[in-house]
Parts: structure tokens; C-alpha cells; sequence
């Protein structure tokens, strides 16, 4: 077993940590006084509309803006002729500096919805009234929309000054692969489709920005979630980073990786400083799902194993190809972070994995939760049902043959990241008792004999977190970040209340909570006196924000790094004025006492010491009472090494998920039942707020699964852009979910805890789909292709009838 | 050039008259003219419930109608579901208590939709609870938390019936 570094003195033994405690953000929710962008008031707001492309791929021959120019209210017409010349291109997260990309197109469009033309009026109707009467001719070009097919010699070029279609492509072998695949009993090869979709948030994405000419500066108001943005919009807009203040205070309605908008930024704050007014953009619906850059992986995949008939899973080629669309930001780096989880959560030996980034006239991709992750399990998990199935084997029995047991932590794979705890036969059994795994079977069973279709799903999955970006190293060489700290400031003031100072936007993880929590924990004082704030990106510590499942591990530690700092103050403000040696004092909610008992100094004689009393103070405390904490992810500092192998992450959440799915054989369509997970994600700070992330996750992952597609036309068009036709799971489809928690602690983290941004949706999809293929086992039928919709699943059971018909009817 | 049509509605207990483009959607109204940022603007297409209010004590989406036709008509919105100094009410706090919420974007109109169906039955199924959400997207909570509160809220407001 793993245990807590005991660096608190507090044992195992939390006061505030893993306690059922309301959140700090919930009531200004509830009651409808949350401030997200669209209610950001600026007097003489102006607005943006946006002309897009209705073409996957043509050149623009012609455009004119003077009619739009002169409507009413219209202040400005932008088209990317000015646009690209007055500002830098926006960062590609690999080694493709001729694949440019701005806010507005600028000679030929990319894609269907790409942003070619923007109005700034007074009202975001005059502003739409204004783009209709701007004039543009096209002429179609080719376009290329399967990413295979973009592969191909003599596809049409999405970037021709880039040469070739493939953003980024490495071959990578660690382990003996050859040697396994050569000795193992039995090979088998399967391949998967995962569809592109996203986490689609309620709010859409929204920027607001204001140019101050008096001191040069930017302000920014924009519901992101991303690292450097702040930098990224300073350099695009050729202006200091200095210069750029985003006002990290902003709600942000939902994210889960895909609010991302940068060009949007760069676009507002060119407007605001060249127009001299405050503008925004709030995209509408339309403008999201076509334009908004934020559809996730959509990924193919060819995945071989090596095994034993006893069920030893030796080695795996995995082959992804992933198309990105027509631009890159980070999005071919979502094919780097599944390197630090590659074989799952399963001792196998060797691994050949081939990442595929390529570009097609679509929609540009971007973070999903997980980051490319959620796909890869899918993957991993699919082969592990593939072997079972062929070997006629138990799918559970197979995973407990093969998953990493708990005395062999740490537990280095052989992509050379290390997983730092874990007990993965225990959560899976603990989820099996949940489950009443037996009289699920039974009923499973039961709708099978009474001629219905049933199946029960299985997925052992790990959630890598803590990110640390190593994937940007390790996809471009000419890339040696090696650090993604993050930092937490906590002040005390003369009144003894205390103050927490975070450096990022949130998006509903409850970071305040988490800030007054950790805090609260080392100082033993009531989080519900804890007040945190957002700082904005120039008063800002650093922060890379909260991606990669990161911020319980590094806000938390650094908030608790930072109050001890404070308390070791507070100890030698003590000790200095109780006559005695630091060692022979103990510190106890918040007043010092001497161990022998005796005098003591309260709270608020402390604070008045360090705030007012300067003959009072230690030498070296600085007057006041605050600390800064800025620290390095576990683990981090490492360069991949020539064969590419990483430290990736540095702590590891293990999700398992059982769940009992019913299809109804005349339409297709399923139906969860019964829904069970085990997780552990070491030591929880607010259990409410695991357990919701949790549920959000799985039912991420059910719409991912069964529902939720960005489909495309030949010829590049969006097929799915509206609610009525990209499908979400409402509370009809989400089905009961227990989730049954273990808690094995992180002996990298402050208190154990490791990450669970991305819980649930890390496991759902590879047991849904488990499940939808055991209920279809009998007909001998399998989907290998998500979302597994009622359609789909319907053709494969028509296709099993027919076949078995023929056998039936064919004479012998 | 543009028309204006002369409004009068009663949102949350007191009569507001202005004057709205005739394509001003009530959602647009609330936010911009009354400044009443509570109800959210989510989809625009009627399907996911962020902007929901009570129309006449019934849930509508503001989205889908123009300010002028709630003319003469009595609103209720996240706004006036709150006590009167600004603090949860019961089944805002029943959220609070179960955690029903994460990013709070589509919560004001959860909210809504949840507290129409308590004025209706007080003591919901979890069937007829899901029934009456299904018409309310959330991306972050897989509505699990959501469906305790209006348990929680159902079970409290019993309690309190049979206390009085």
C-alpha cells in the first residue's frame, strides 16, 4: 500500500479533506448571480457577427464589404485580407510552421463555417443584418473530408505550402514488440472508429475585450479554459505580454477542454484596439458547432495483440490516425497524451504505436476531455474484449490475468512513464459487489430468454493526471518546455481573514472550494471564512490552467504549499516572542502554544505581530502575512528520450465500469440499465464534487458512445449542426449510477489526492460499447464503430438475420 | 426605421413596460433591457432549457418568444425564486445541498423546470422527476445530483407541511 507523505503531521487523519462541505460557488448559481461573459457590461458595447464559408474548399474571387459598410449602426467590416497582415499567426502545437492559421480566412477558405468576414455594429442583429449584405463570390475547390483518403497521393492539399496532408506521423516501438508478437500463442487484429464529437458546453464560447489608449493596455473578458492564453493573445496581436490583462474572475459556463478560443480573442481585442470601443462576440449556437473549433478526436484505429491461451496479453500495435481538420492548434498533441497510458492499466511488455495526425477540410479539432485519452481506452479495451471473446475467456477474468497488482507500484510501462499507485483488483471487485454482479447476470439472462436482446459491459481504465504537457516535447523536438507549474498566493490580513489567490479561470470544478479546503486543512481553520479570488493575468502567479486533470494535484498543493509557508511564519512569530526554540512549540487551529504547556499566542495576536509589530518579528519575516507557492508538477522535468519514451503525467486514476444494456431488436435502440463504477482517484478533497464529476463524465461518455456525432457530408458539410441533430443525453438517457469509491493515495501529492477532471468519461465509452457487443454476441454480430447508434446497431442485427437465414435456407 | 412595440409584463411581482424591437426574444428583453442575467442564453433552437422561465406559471423557453408577445403576461425568472434578500431559496438550497450543479450555466433553468413540477406534485416519482428535466440539458452533472435536489426539496417541503 501506498501512503500519505505525512508532511502536515496530520496522519491520515483529514479535519476538512474528504468531508461532505458544501461549495463556495454553489449559492451564486442557484440563485442566478454568476458572471459569465455574456453578462460582462461594458458602456458603448459593440458587437460582432460573422460572415462564414458555406464551402468545404474554395477560393474566395471576390469580396466586397461597402454595402455592409454602410448599413446602419455598422462600425466596421473586417476581412482577412487586413486581418493576417496586422497580426501574427496563431501557435501549432507540432513542427508545421506553413500550416497558418488566423481568425478570418484570407484568399481561400478550409472548411464549411470557416470565419471569412466580421461586422462590429451596435446590436448583434444590425450586425447579422450587415453580413447578409456583404458581397462574396467562391470558386469551389476539391475538398478532402476521409482522413484516410487524405493519406493518398494526389489528395487535394488542405495547406498546400505544407506539402502533404499529414501534420505529424512517428512510428514508435519500446519494448521487444517483434520478439512478443514472434513468441506469443495467438495474434488478433481489430479495427475501431471513434466519431468525432465534443463536450459541447451549454454556454458557447464568448469574448469581450476593451483597449485602454491611455496606458496601452488590453482588458479581456472571454470564458476560456487554456494554457498561455494570455501570452498567445498577446504575441498574435504583436503586443507585450504586459500589455494583455484577462480577467480570470469570469465564470466560464462548462468547458471539459474545448474552450479554447483564441482566434476569437485575437479577433475581439484587434477590433477593440483598432476601433477604439469595446466589442464582443458571443457565439451563437450555429457559429459554435461550424466554427467554433471545438470538436474532439476522430480517430481511426488498427490495433493488433499478442497472446497466450492462458490470457496473458503480451504486446499491442496500435495504429491511430486522427484527423484534426483544417487547422492545428494542440489538437495533434491529443495523439501524444495517450503514450503515458498506452497499455492501459495492464502489464503488457511491449508496445508498437503509430500516431497519425492529418489534416482534412473540416472542422478545426481541439481538447476533449481526456485529451485523446477517452479514444485510446476505447481502443485498448475493445482488443481486451476481442481476446476474451476469441480465447472464450471471462472478460473479467481476463482483465484480472493482466492488470498491474497493487505491490508492483510504482510501475513503469514501457513508454517509460511510471504510474505511481494503484489497486485495480480491489476496485474492480468493490464495483463487482456494487454491481451484484451474479444477479446481473441473471438478468441479463432474463431479456435474453424472453427474446429480447441484453449485454453486460466491462472497462478497466486509467485517467492519467497532472498534466504536464510532456506530449509537446515529445511530438515537436524543437519544443523543451519541460515545466506546467502552477501557484497559489495566500494572504492573511490585519482582520485575521484569510485570502486565496488563484491564477486561472474556472469552468465548474469547484476550484474555489478546492483553494479554501487545502488551505483550511493545514492552518485547521473553517474553510467557510476562506474567501478565494481569481487573480487576473497580470497579477497573476503562474498557471498553466486547469487542463490535463490537474488542478486537486497543483492548485491543491500549491495552495496548502503556500499556507504552510504561512504557518511556518506564524511558528517563528512564535517563537521569537514565547521565549523558546520553534521545535518546542506546536501550532492548533490557528494559535501557538508551547508543547509544555503553558503560554500560548492566539490567531489574532499573531496577525497583529506580523501586520503592526515589527520589533516583534523574527529576523527574515517579512512584515504582513502572505506566501506564494509556485511548484513543478511531480516527476516533471524530463525531455523525452531519442526513442521516445516520457515520463507522461505523473498520477494515475483508475476507473471500472459495469453496466447492463438493453436493445429493443426491432428498432436498434438501447437502453442502459444498470450502471456501476469503482473509482479511485486517491484521496478525494470534496467528495461531491468527485462524485459529480464523475456522473458528468459517464454520461459524457454515454453521448460519445450511443449519440453524439459531428457528421460530415461528402462534400464537407456539417450535417449535425443543432441541437436537433447533434444529440446529447438528457435525464431519460443518463440511466441510476452508483459509484463505489477506493481510495489508494498518491504518494506524489500533497495529501494523496490525484486527479479527476475526466472520471467517468476516461471508462464510459469502452464499457458501453462492452455492452451493446455482448447483447449483439449471440446473433454473432459486433459494432466496432461509435456513436453505436439505434441505426447502427439495427443494420448489424438486420445483416445477422440475413446471414443466418442463408445458413439456414442454403440445402446440406 | 426600425418599429418599437410598447410592452408591459410583470417580472417577478412588478410591472416593467419598455419598448422592444419586434424581434427582440423575451430571453434578449430579460437580459439586456431588465438586466435580469440569470436566465442564460444556451442554444437559440428551443432545445436546451438554459434560458427557461415561467410564462403565467408554466415553464416556456424566453428564447423562443418575442418580448412582445409575453406582453401582458406575468414572468418568473431564477431571479424571483430567491428570498427576498438575494439568498437561496428551498430548492435553490436543496440544490446547494446535493451539489446539483457544476459550471451553473444551465442551472437557473433547471431550477425552473424543477420548481414547476414541485408546484404541480409534492411527491414526484424519480420517473416523473426525470420527465420533467428531460427538456433541461447539462453537460457537467449527468443529472444525478440534480434529481436528489428535487428530492431533497420534495421530501423537505413535505416535512415542512406536516410541521405547519
Amino acid at each position: 500500500m501506498g501512503s500519505v507523505p505525512d508532511l502536515l503531521g496530520l496522519g491520515a487523519a483529514f479535519r476538512y479533506i474528504g468531508k461532505k462541505r458544501r461549495t463556495k460557488e454553489d449559492p451564486r448559481f442557484v440563485t442566478g448571480r454568476g458572471r459569465y461573459v455574456a453578462d460582462v457590461a461594458l458602456p458603448g458595447l459593440k458587437h460582432v457577427a460573422l460572415l462564414t464559408s458555406p464551402h468545404a474548399s474554395a477560393l474566395i474571387k471576390r469580396l466586397d464589404t461597402r454595402k455592409a459598410q454602410a448599413m446602419p449602426g455598422v462600425h466596421y467590416v473586417l476581412t482577412g485580407e487586413e486581418f493576417c497582415a496586422a497580426t501574427d499567426a496563431l501557435a501549432v502545437g507540432v513542427d508545421a510552421p506553413l500550416v497558418k492559421r488566423w481568425s478570418l480566412a484570407r484568399g481561400c477558405v478550409r472548411y464549411a463555417g470557416e470565419w471569412v468576414a466580421a461586422v462590429v455594429a451596435d446590436s448583434r442583429a444590425l450586425a447579422e443584418d450587415a453580413v447578409e449584405a456583404i458581397q462574396i463570390e467562391y470558386a469551389p475547390t476539391d475538398c478532402v473530408i476521409d482522413p484516410e483518403q487524405a493519406l493518398l497521393p494526389g489528395a487535394p492539399l488542405v495547406h498546400p505550402e505544407h506539402g502533404s496532408n499529414v501534420l505529424y506521423r512517428r512510428k514508435f516501438v519500446w519494448g521487444p514488440m517483434e520478439e512478443d508478437f514472434g513468441r506469443a500463442q495467438h495474434r488478433l487484429e481489430l479495427k475501431l472508429r471513434w466519431a468525432r464529437s465534443a463536450t459541447v458546453p451549454i454556454e458557447t464560447f464568448g469574448v469581450a475585450a476593451q483597449w485602454h489608449p491611455g496606458t496601452g493596455l488590453l482588458d479581456v473578458w472571454a470564458s476560456i479554459q487554456m494554457p498561455k492564453f494570455p501570452d498567445q493573445t498577446a504575441r498574435a496581436l504583436r503586443l507585450p505580454g504586459n500589455a494583455v490583462r484577462v480577467h480570470f474572475d469570469l465564470d466560464v459556463g462548462g468547458s471539459y477542454g474545448v474552450k479554447r478560443g483564441i482566434k476569437h480573442t485575437v479577433l475581439v481585442g484587434y477590433l477593440a484596439k483598432k476601433l477604439g470601443m469595446p466589442v464582443r462576440l458571443i457565439e451563437d449556437r450555429l457559429e459554435n458547432m461550424r466554427g467554433g473549433d471545438m470538436h474532439g478526436p476522430d480517430r481511426s484505429f488498427d490495433v493488433q495483440a499478442a497472446f497466450d491461451a492462458d490470457g496473458t496479453i503480451r504486446s499491442l500495435k496500435i495504429r491511430a490516425l486522427d484527423d484534426v481538420g483544417a487547422y492545428a492548434g494542440r489538437s495533434p498533441l491529443q495523439l501524444g497524451k495517450p503514450v503515458g497510458a498506452i497499455v492501459g492499466p495492464y502489464r503488457i511488455g511491449s508496445v508498437e504505436y503509430e500516431p497519425i495526425s492529418v489534416l482534412t477540410h473540416k472542422t478545426a479539432q481541439e481538447a476533449v476531455r481526456g485529451f485523446g485519452q477517452s479514444p485510446t481506452n476505447y481502443a485498448i479495451e475493445s482488443a481486451m474484449d476481442a481476446v476474451a471473446r476469441y480465447l472464450g475467456m471471462d472478460r473479467i477474468e481476463l482483465r484480472r490475468r493482466n492488470l498491474i497488482r497493487r505491490e508492483q507500484f510504482p510501475y513503469m510501462i514501457p513508454s517509460g512513464t511510471t504510474y505511481d499507485s494503484g489497486d485495480y483488483h480491489t476496485v474492480l471487485d468493490k464495483a463487482l459487489a456494487a454491481a451484484d454482479y451474479p444477479r446481473l447476470l441473471q438478468q441479463r439472462d432474463a431479456v435474453r430468454k424472453a427474446g429480447r436482446l441484453a449485454g453486460i459491459g466491462i472497462s478497466t481504465c486509467l485517467e492519467p493526471s497532472g498534466g504536464n504537457s510532456a506530449f509537446e516535447p515529445l511530438f515537436n523536438p524543437k519544443n523543451e518546455t519541460t515545466t506546467w507549474m502552477d501557484s497559489c498566493l495566500v494572504r492573511v490580513d490585519l482582520s485575521g481573514a484569510i485570502t486565496g489567490v488563484m491564477n486561472t479561470s474556472t469552468s465548474g470544478q469547484g476550484h474555489e472550494t478546492l483553494v479554501a479546503t487545502c488551505i483550511a486543512e493545514v492552518l485547521e481553520l473553517d474553510p467557510a471564512g476562506i474567501r478565494v479570488v481569481h487573480a487576473d493575468s497580470l497579477t497573476a502567479l503562474p498557471s498553466n490552467s486547469p487542463v490535463g486533470s490537474r488542478m486537486a494535484i497543483m492548485l491543491g498543493g500549491a495552495a496548502a504549499g503556500a499556507a504552510k509557508k504561512i504557518k511556518a511564519a506564524l511558528m517563528r512569530i512564535g517563537a521569537k516572542n514565547l521565549d523558546c526554540r520553534v521545535e518546542e512549540l506546536e501550532y492548533h487551529e490557528g494559535s501557538v502554544r508551547r508543547k509544555s504547556g503553558g503560554r500560548a499566542l492566539s490567531w489574532d495576536q499573531l496577525v497583529e505581530i506580523a501586520h503592526r509589530k515589527f520589533h516583534l518579528l523574527p529576523e527574515g519575516v517579512e512584515p504582513g502575512l502572505q506566501a506564494k507557492f509556485v511548484w513543478e508538477v511531480p516527476t516533471g522535468g524530463m525531455l523525452p528520450t531519442p526513442d521516445g519514451r516520457i515520463q507522461m503525467y505523473p498520477c494515475f486514476s483508475f476507473e471500472t465500469h459495469i453496466v447492463l444494456a438493453e436493445i429493443d431488436p426491432a428498432t436498434g435502440q438501447p437502453r442502459l440499465l444498470r450502471y456501476t463504477c469503482g473509482h479511485d482517484c486517491g484521496t478525494m478533497i470534496n467528495p461531491d464534487i468527485v462524485h459529480g464529476m464523475t456522473y458528468g463524465g459517464i454520461a459524457h461518455g454515454i453521448g460519445a458512445a450511443l449519440y453524439e456525432k459531428f457528421a460530415f457530408s461528402d462534400n464537407g458539410q456539417l450535417a449535425s449542426q443543432t441541437f436537433m441533430d447533434y444529440l446529447m443525453p438528457s435525464a431519460m438517457e443518463v440511466p441510476p449510477v452508483k459509484i463505489v469509491d477506493h481510495c489508494t493515495p498518491s504518494p506524489l501529492t500533497e495529501f494523496g489526492q490525484k486527479g479527476s477532471g475526466e472520471a467517468g468519461y476516461l471508462g464510459a465509452p469502452a464499457a458501453i460499447a462492452s455492452a451493446i457487443n455482448d447483447a449483439l454476441a449471440p446473433l454473432g454480430a459486433a459494432v466496432h464503430e461509435l456513436p453505436m447508434t439505434a441505426p447502427a446497431i439495427w443494420q448489424k442485427i438486420q445483416q445477422a438475420k440475413r446471414r443466418s437465414s442463408c445458413v439456414e435456407s442454403s440445402p446440406g | 426605421m426600425t418599429l418599437s412595440i410598447a410592452v408591459e409584463i410583470s417580472v417577478n411581482g412588478s410591472k416593467r413596460r419598455s419598448s422592444v424591437e419586434p424581434r427582440t426574444t423575451l430571453v434578449d428583453f430579460l437580459r439586456e433591457h431588465l438586466g435580469l442575467t440569470g436566465t442564460h442564453v444556451g442554444c437559440e433552437h428551443g432545445v436546451c432549457g438554459a434560458c427557461s422561465i415561467l410564462l403565467d406559471g408554466v415553464p416556456v423557453r424566453s428564447c423562443l418568444m418575442y418580448a412582445a408577445q409575453a406582453d401582458g403576461c406575468a414572468v418568473t425568472t431564477i431571479e424571483g425564486l430567491s428570498r427576498a434578500d438575494g439568498t437561496p431559496g428551498a430548492l435553490q438550497d436543496a440544490f446547494c445541498e446535493t451539489h446539483a450543479l457544476q459550471c451553473g450555466y444551465c442551472t437557473p433553468g433547471m431550477v425552473i423546470a424543477a420548481h414547476a413540477l414541485l408546484e404541480e406534485t409534492c411527491a414526484p416519482s424519480e420517473a416523473e422527476i426525470r420527465a420533467a428535466l428531460s427538456g433541461n440539458l447539462c453537460r457537467c452533472t449527468g443529472y444525478v445530483q440534480i434529481i436528489e435536489a428535487v428530492q431533497l426539496a420534495a421530501a423537505r417541503k413535505k416535512e415542512d407541511g406536516i410541521g405547519s
